[in-house]
């Protein structure tokens, strides 16, 4: 069997937009060629900022979007189009956890007709089958057998997004991505929940994509890790390779903010300014004018994504010119 | 966990509402219920045909052992026709708003589902209907098909049905936007079981109010056409059409009128505060 289970190449997405009829249209390049493959039961992580691309490229590999250029295969064959029958069968095989679990749900029927929901559509097993799953799925996620009665407002936030990840797992996905599963819960449920999706991953073979814009979360589930940055991956590696060793400048920013109990955080990177505007792209690599260690070179021509180690890419002229950054502080 | 205090909340609001039922509405769905089996046995519990003449009691004071309800200028009795016009009426009322309720609905989903032309038609037809004044769309079609009760039903269906496909229109793109009925279409849901299953009975509330304003106004569009003449024919009768023949004995004989003006108050004002209560009880999150 291959163990590639997703292979994405060179996806680009834009929008159009126009701010008045006559006006011209400004496009934006949400996802700006990426390039990114996952095994069976493994995790990639994808961090990055608002506006970085991380959501566009999690509905694109699940086929909830279709790509401006490039291609998104899954389990070997090509994405079908969007509300084929085809492309409603592949959703027993991957589903998507969403940040906001009370607009997912629907607020007018109970969780346990929610959860079976999928079942239902899938045709998966008979009625009573279908009732005994949903009791299953329930205690998989941590919740008891007689709250399938009750209504999504009924619930606390940590067991609404318990219900979302019980309804994605039914039909026993493949491929299950989560978008920033766990920002909109406090942190005390948010370690319950991160702990959840581990132990389901584990049990039930899942391949993950977690998207978040939190490193500890993301360090903590993730097998390897992706860093965007403006539509674009900037270094991937292991997910203890980027936090021992982060390549790139942008890398090095994010990793020297995460606190580390018990130590006062020194050597903290404070990047200058603003996150650019993905419809005024800067010239060159995106990171130059806020990167420490910009030149002429950043300015002027964009960094590829190259192979630094076996499994260690980085997209920065500093790294590959044999000067990396890393060991320039 | 904070599930036991969320429990007793639940359970003591669930007994709330199994216990009571506000008063009002329950004169309401008392009054409904009335006007139905009235409507439905009107045949049997009627005294008099609604034609039989009475020519010895003309304008026969109520409270007559005869004829409970006095007689009108025919010496016909008014109960027995105030019987059959409740058929009448309610009939048209109910097929009309059920027509325009179904109608409306279904192209406010067809516009949100197809998006662009489609659309823009369902727009542009709803546009015109709420341009073109609805009488004088009525009195042209009866005008040139002349009339019957299956025609008038389905006139009147085609009173307020824009409103429907906008409010359907409206929610049905705001849902399928983000939120739960994209989820479910990322379940692998096929667009009927989004529509019937999540959508309708999210944005019923809605329509049901709708519903319920645009009843009581075909009833009386049906007694304003009626009283023009163009509407129920005599000898058949209607509510409308006994308000609109019996305005002439208003100084002489006021019972005429009164009786069925009365129904007509009361089954609207029933109507309205039923469709509130309902709205209420289908949200389960204002229980």
């Amino acid at each position: 069997m291959n163990s590639t289970l997703l292979a994405a190449e060179n996806l680009v997405k834009t929008y159009t937009s126009r701010r008045g009829p006559f006006s011209p249209a400004s496009t934006v390049r949400a996802v700006d060629g990426i390039s990114l493959s996952l095994a069976r039961a493994k995790t990639l992580g994808i961090v990055g900022e608002s506006g970085s691309g991380k959501s566009t490229t999690g509905r694109l590999v699940l086929g909830l979007e279709q790509p401006t250029a490039g291609k998104v295969s899954f389990d070997g064959t090509r994405m079908p189009r969007e509300k084929t029958a085809e492309w409603r069968g592949l959703r027993a095989r991957m589903q998507l956890v969403y940040q906001d679990p009370l607009a997912a749900l629907d607020r007018r029927l109970t969780i346990g007709v929610q959860i079976g929901e999928p079942l239902e559509i899938h045709a998966i097993g008979t009625g009573e089958e279908r009732k005994e799953r949903v009791i299953a799925l329930l205690k998989a996620v941590g919740l008891r057998a007689d709250q399938a009665d009750r209504y999504p407002h009924e619930l606390s936030g940590g067991q609404r997004q318990r219900v979302v990840i019980a309804r994605a797992i039914a039909c026993e996905p493949e491929l299950l991505v989560c978008d920033e599963p766990v920002s909109a819960l406090d942190v005390s449920i948010q370690a319950q929940v991160v702990n959840l999706l581990r132990d389901l991953q584990e049990e039930r073979g899942i391949a993950m994509i977690f998207i978040s814009h939190d490193l500890k979360v993301v360090r903590n589930i993730s097998d390897r890790v992706a860093v965007m940055y403006l539509g674009r991956i900037v270094e991937e590696a292991s997910s203890d390779e980027i936090f021992r060793e982060p390549l790139h400048p942008y890398t090095q920013a994010l990793v020297s903010s995460v606190p580390v109990p018990g130590t006062p955080l020194k050597q903290r990177i404070i990047l200058q300014g603003e996150p650019p505007n993905p419809a005024a792209r800067p010239t060159g690599c995106a990171f130059h004018p806020r990167c420490r260690h910009g030149n002429a070179r950043c300015r002027g021509e964009t960094p590829e994504l190259l192979p630094i180690d076996r499994d260690h890419s980085v997209a920065c002229h500093l790294v590959a010119s044999d000067a990396p950054a890393g060991r320039m502080m | 966990m904070t599930d036991a205090p969320l429990a007793s909340i639940t359970a003591t609001a669930e007994r709330k509402r199994g216990a009571r039922l506000p008063v009002m509405v329950g004169i309401a769905i008392f009054w409904i219920a009335v006007m139905i089996v009235i409507a439905l046995t009107a045949d049997f519990i009627r005294p008099y045909g609604i034609t039989a003449f009475d020519l010895k009691n003309r304008l026969a004071l109520p409270g007559n052992a005869a004829h409970w309800l006095g007689t009108d200028e025919l010496g016909r009795d008014v109960l027995s026709r105030l019987i059959e016009s409740i058929r009448i009426s309610l009939l048209i009322a109910f097929g009309s708003t059920l027509i325009s309720a179904f109608l409306g609905t279904s192209l406010g989903f067809l516009a949100s589902h197809f998006r662009g032309i489609v659309e823009q038609g369902v727009l542009m037809l709803a546009d015109f209907q709420a341009a073109l004044p609805f009488l004088i769309l009525s009195l042209a079609v009866l005008a040139f098909f002349g009339n019957s009760l299956l025609l008038l039903t389905c006139l009147m269906g085609f009173y307020g049905w824009e409103r429907y496909a906008r409010i359907a229109r409206g929610l049905a793109i705001s849902a399928s936007a983000q939120g739960y009925a994209a989820a479910v279409s990322q379940l692998g849901a096929k667009p009927s079981r989004i529509y019937i299953r999540h959508i309708l009975p999210n944005i019923a509330s809605t329509l049901i109010v709708s519903m319920t304003l645009t009843f009581p106004e075909i009833i009386l569009l049906e007694s304003s056409l009626s009283f023009l003449g163009l509407g129920v024919q005599p000898p058949m009768t209607s509510l409308g059409n006994m308000v609109g023949y019996g305005r002439e004995y208003l100084t002489t004989a006021p019972w005429i009128m009164l009786a069925p003006a009365l129904v007509i108050m009361f089954t609207t004002l029933s109507i309205s505060i039923l469709g509130d209560w309902l709205r209420d009880q289908l949200d389960p999150t204002i229980r």
